[in-house]
């Protein structure tokens, strides 16, 4: 078996798409799980108790699939979901590009909005009450207090779960999404040349997220002596 | 009307009794000291004062404004209220004058240059101005709380409440806080200050409340508190704390 480097070489430009691909799908799950995970962890921690109630249902639902399923779900089932509910011909159709993104997002929102709430809850009373003698409201003392003291406090937390994200991202070859792995199994079935594609993708993956894993560990001493 | 007026207020942590029909005032231009053992409930009172506790029973006003009214805003209420807590909580990820500049921006709509101005005004006055740039981290306790109270007195405060300003300064710090607050009384400023601080008592409260068990018990002005208490228990706490 000879191990050829050039069947790589030829393929970056199309694989190169596929990290683009996974890249973005890295960071609008990123940016919007962290979104709708605050939104779900003020929700959970709120004394309202129906809202907290329905946050806590869905982190604990969404923890408890795997994140395959919930692919698979949406991408297989929502559509005849809608047309039953739009009473519509034919079931719509989403794509994969969208489900990934729509999924990806639900799926991490439970996770972020997990930590976010162990963030939040780390924050002393004494805080809190700080920033309401000064005459701030709930959602004031939120955004300008709280939650940016939180987001500092578990920011390598959050990063370690990106990373996680990262590597999972490549589920949506699951439903032909072409993500970095999909792009590099296209390759790999068409040449024939599954040995050099898959290493590839593997020593990929290994140096994007081992250096980043570095990255968030230097990040954690240096916040350590700010504190 | 009183500045502050604090009618037979009860409180419960579940079936726990931490305040027990407690009432007093506190005039405008009038500084009250509360002080009691710990776990007496004096904590527990000055943060009902600005809403920071809920309490069950009873009636607190500020300024005439119902505390316990929940048609109140309270958020508009506690702007007017300045407070100074044990452990200073100024905001760590904010720099010295963010923590000045904050509340007055976003409570207070005040301009960015107006609020810094009245910012650094006021830092200079608790000796600090060449601290601004620097993070809370970064400075001495004592430093902190000056800092703290120079937060609340941006807001244009109509009373003070400190809950305990030294208990957490290291020994050679806690004159410079009192100094501060010494200053504050004798311009006119209405204060409730809860401490073990006989020596502020002495010098500027006019009058001393001494809390046990949730129960205020004892009202007096200054001179009858430290010449005659009538209780026992305050005669005690007394003792315990002046000599030793």
């Amino acid at each position: 078996m000879n191990f050829d480097l050039g069947v790589i070489q030829a393929a970056l430009p199309y694989l190169w798409k596929g990290m683009q691909y996974t890249l973005e799908l890295t960071v609008i799950a990123t940016l919007g799980g962290l979104f709708f995970g605050t939104l779900l962890a003020l929700a959970r921690l709120s004394s309202i108790k129906p809202l907290s109630l329905v946050a806590t249902g869905y982190i604990n639902l969404m923890r408890s699939i795997p994140l395959v399923l919930v692919l698979f779900w949406f991408f297989f089932l929502m559509p005849v979901v809608i047309q039953s509910l739009t009473g519509a011909e034919r079931p719509p159709f989403i794509g994969p590009d969208r489900t990934a993104i729509i999924t990806f997002i639900m799926f991490e929102a439970a996770y972020f909005a997990e930590i976010m709430r162990a963030g939040i809850q780390s924050i002393s009373r004494g805080q809190v009450n700080a920033a309401y003698a000064l005459g701030l409201n709930y959602r004031q003392s939120m955004t300008h207090i709280i939650l940016p003291q939180a987001f500092r406090n578990m920011l390598p937390v959050l990063l370690t779960q990106t990373i996680i994200l990262f590597q999972d991202t490549s589920l949506v070859y699951v439903i032909s999404g072409t993500d970095f792995l999909g792009a590099t199994s296209k390759i790999a079935q068409r040449d024939s040349r599954l040995v050099e594609m898959y290493t590839f993708a593997a020593v990929v993956y290994f140096v994007i997220s081992f250096s980043l894993s570095l990255l968030v560990k230097r990040l954690q001493k240096k916040i350590a002596i700010i504190r | 009307m009183p500045m502050i007026d604090i009618k037979n207020v009860s409180k419960w942590y579940g079936s726990f009794q931490v305040l027990t029909n407690c009432t007093t005032s506190v005039e405008k231009g009038e500084v009250v000291v509360v002080c009691g053992p710990s776990g007496s409930g004096k904590s527990t009172l000055i943060k009902c004062v600005n809403a920071l506790e809920p309490f069950q029973q009873g009636e607190i006003s500020v300024n005439g404004t119902g505390v316990g009214d929940p048609k109140t805003d309270l958020p508009k209420l506690r702007a007017h209220v300045g407070m100074v807590f044990q452990h200073f909580e100024l905001f760590p990820h904010l720099s010295i004058t963010e923590n000045l500049t904050l509340a007055q921006i976003k409570v207070l709509g005040r301009g960015r240059d107006e609020a810094n101005e009245r910012g650094v005004k006021l830092l200079d006055r608790v000796g600090l101005k060449s601290q601004a740039a620097k993070f809370p981290g970064q400075l001495s306790g004592g430093q902190q709380q000056r800092v703290a109270i120079a937060r609340a007195l941006a807001m244009d405060p109509i009373c003070m409440l400190f809950d305990e300003p030294t208990s957490a300064l290291d020994p050679e710090m806690i004159n410079e806080v009192l100094d501060v607050m010494v200053q504050l009384a004798k311009e006119g400023m209405t204060m409730m200050v809860v401490t073990h601080e006989m020596g502020f008592a002495r010098k500027v409260a006019n009058r001393v409340i001494f809390m046990d068990r949730g129960e205020i018990v004892e009202d007096a002005a200054k001179d009858d508190f430290f010449g005659k208490p009538r209780s026992e228990r305050a005669v005690q706490f007394l003792s315990k704390i002046l000599h030793h």
